[in-house]
């Protein structure tokens, strides 16, 4: 199983979907036809693709992996991964844990929940991490919150900015606190980051929830949303069931987030790398006194 | 405590009930069994003293849930004096999950914080199960800030369900009240313990447990997430938490293996914490030692150790390249 396989060795096409499951959405599938979740529009998976991964309909974002969103995001070929050698042990012998494991690894041929590394946006120089949602629901355990914490001190040692696009359910509960204490250890070193004067900016995809938007997720400069993310603490689900109460319309999406105050700004996907660009531009390459 | 939070209590209090019996006869009969009902007696409750120590790690989630169980107040008028609550995050209200204040402990006047929850249902719905709300993540950010202003070390003692689940805490922003507190207590410059008195559930309780030194009773538990939460979640059966506890390897003595806790202080067999002596010199005695011990070191040997501390928590595997 590829699992130490460099992530992007071979140059690939803008968005390569070859052999990437959309588990998801074939879920539902009906002769190749999806039903787009905001509209309930019957879609094919090529029409989203030569889309751009949004429903040709009501342009809501469909979930993209780790890699397309690398490739839509940084100068093409500039991208240089980061600890691709580490992967998830199984700390606490947790039952069925291992095959979990196994199962995602295969499923998005990358060895965990997070890609990290060094790129250039726009010409300037930054460190990337990108949280792949379909790696056990982007949940946190040892070695994502190891990646995000090699990822800033990277960004310390060079200075560099951190710019960090979360997705997540959660603490993954396999790895019990070993997980719960990534939270803290990533909150500690995005607090070192900021001592340093180093500018940090988070975009919150579809969706984060859990520990992931309780630390490092929220501790941002600059905290972006992607239209129509769920993003939150607390699932809506949870909510409903232990409160009992109707959630209100647009609940936790990220429009009710701007609202609330949460949130600096939206923004469309296509058009996220210019915004980068810009904000990089503003915050003079956001190196420390450069 | 009370004596039915367990099945296995309903044998020993068989064992109790004949023994009164025997006691009764002996009476009636005139015959002096004395020595041998005393031996009974004695033989009974170090069976039942066993038991307790070998709580199974679901056991232990449910004593530490137990109402009986000392709350931070008790705790506050255990250990310190001269207390003087202070209230509010100045931003939106007063959270009753989370008290904190000024009080005296051993000759030094420090911070305290801690999740509060009720001793009955009417009192529990009032102080939200121990369940804070952003604005008590808040007021606990705003005495922490408080306090490394006046130098004074802070003592944090953690008992809660978890984070409020509600819609109004996710509308102010429960996640950033969270993720603000942890920032902060990294990098607080001030010595900072904290001891796991009851239930440590999830991001409320990590909330407030950033800290140089962690002390946890050892039938406190501290958890990624419920049992209950795991199991109807992976194996879609809330009625198999019992072997989620197991799992989760929340209790003190799998937490020190792991290196996520310092110290355990051990709670006597089936009797009120409150009265029990011993535990709470034990208890004293521990926090002494260890805030001695923090206050001891320079300021910025301190951080740098609290975020070593932190910084070495986690198990991967690191292939050579």
């Amino acid at each position: 199983m590829p699992v130490f396989k460099p992530t992007f060795k071979t140059k690939k096409a803008y968005i390569d979907l070859s052999g990437i499951n959309k588990s998801p959405l074939s879920l539902d599938s009906r002769e190749g036809n999806f039903p787009c979740p905001a509209c309930s529009a019957w879609i094919s998976e090529a029409e989203i693709i030569k889309n751009n991964d949004f429903c040709p309909r009501c342009s809501h974002h469909f979930v993209v992996t780790a890699r397309e969103r690398i490739y839509s995001l940084c100068d093409e070929d500039t991208f240089e991964e980061w600890d691709l050698n580490l992967a998830s042990c199984n700390p606490l012998d947790f039952p069925d844990y291992d095959a979990k494991l196994d199962k995602a690894r295969e499923e998005t041929r990358l060895p965990e929940a997070v890609i990290t590394g060094k790129a250039f946006i726009g010409g300037m120089e930054c460190v990337v991490g990108v949280m792949e949602p379909r790696f056990m629901m982007g949940s946190m355990g040892s070695v994502v919150g190891e990646k995000i914490c090699r990822a800033i001190e990277g960004a310390l040692e060079r200075s560099l900015p951190l710019i960090l696009s979360c997705c997540s359910g959660g603490a993954r509960m396999q790895e019990g606190m070993l997980s719960l204490m990534q939270m803290a250890k990533t909150s500690a070193a995005i607090g070192r980051l900021h001592q340093a004067g180093l500018l940090y900016i988070a975009i919150l995809t579809h969706p984060t929830t859990g520990g992931v938007t309780a630390s490092f997720a929220s501790l941002a400069d600059i905290i972006i949303g992607e239209p129509g993310a769920l993003i939150g603490f607390t699932g809506p689900r949870v909510i409903e069931q232990t409160t009992g109460q109707k959630l209100p319309a647009g609940f936790q999406r990220s429009e009710y987030l701007l609202q609330h105050g949460m949130l600096d700004i939206i923004y469309p996907r296509l058009e996220m790398r210019s915004l980068l660009i810009r904000l990089l531009t503003a915050h003079q390459g956001g190196r420390n006194g450069q | 405590m009370a004596n039915n939070k367990f099945e296995f209590e309903a044998a020993y209090r068989l064992l109790e009930n004949k023994l009164e019996e025997l006691k009764q006869l002996s009476e009636t009969l005139n015959c002096d069994f004395t020595n041998e009902i005393a031996n009974v007696e004695k033989r009974i409750s170090q069976l039942k003293a066993e038991r307790y120590r070998h709580l199974t790690p679901w056991e232990q989630v449910i004593l530490s849930r137990d109402l009986e169980r000392p709350m931070t107040r008790d705790y506050i008028r255990l250990l310190f004096t001269d207390f003087i609550e202070l209230h509010g995050d100045r931003l939106y209200g007063d959270d009753p999950a989370i008290v904190g204040g000024i009080a005296v402990f051993e000759d030094r006047v420090i911070t305290v914080i801690g999740h509060q929850k009720g001793k009955d249902t009417p009192e529990n719905i009032r102080h939200n199960f121990g369940m804070p709300r952003p604005e008590g993540y808040r007021k606990a950010y705003r005495l922490l800030k408080e306090a490394e202003k006046f130098k004074r070390p802070v003592i944090t003692f953690i008992n809660t369900p978890g984070a409020d689940p509600g819609i109004g805490a996710e509308e102010r922003g429960q996640a950033w009240a969270i993720s603000q507190l942890l920032l902060c207590l990294s990098g607080l410059r001030v010595p900072v313990v904290s001891v796991i008195t009851g239930e440590g559930g999830s991001g409320g309780a990590l909330a407030l447990t950033i800290a140089d030194r962690i002390i946890m009773l050892s039938n406190a538990v501290f958890s990624v997430a419920s049992p209950e939460t795991c199991a109807s979640i992976l194996l879609r059966d809330v009625k198999r938490a019992d072997e989620m506890a197991e799992a989760l390897k929340l209790n003190a003595p799998a937490l020190k293996r792991l290196g996520i806790i310092d110290a355990i202080v051990d709670e006597p067999a089936n009797v009120n914490l409150l009265e029990a002596t011993d535990f709470v010199a034990g208890l004293r005695s521990c926090i002494t030692k260890h805030l001695d011990e923090v206050c001891s070191y320079p300021l910025d040997d301190l951080i740098r150790q609290r975020y070593q501390r932190l910084r070495i928590i986690g198990q991967f595997h690191e292939r050579q390249l």
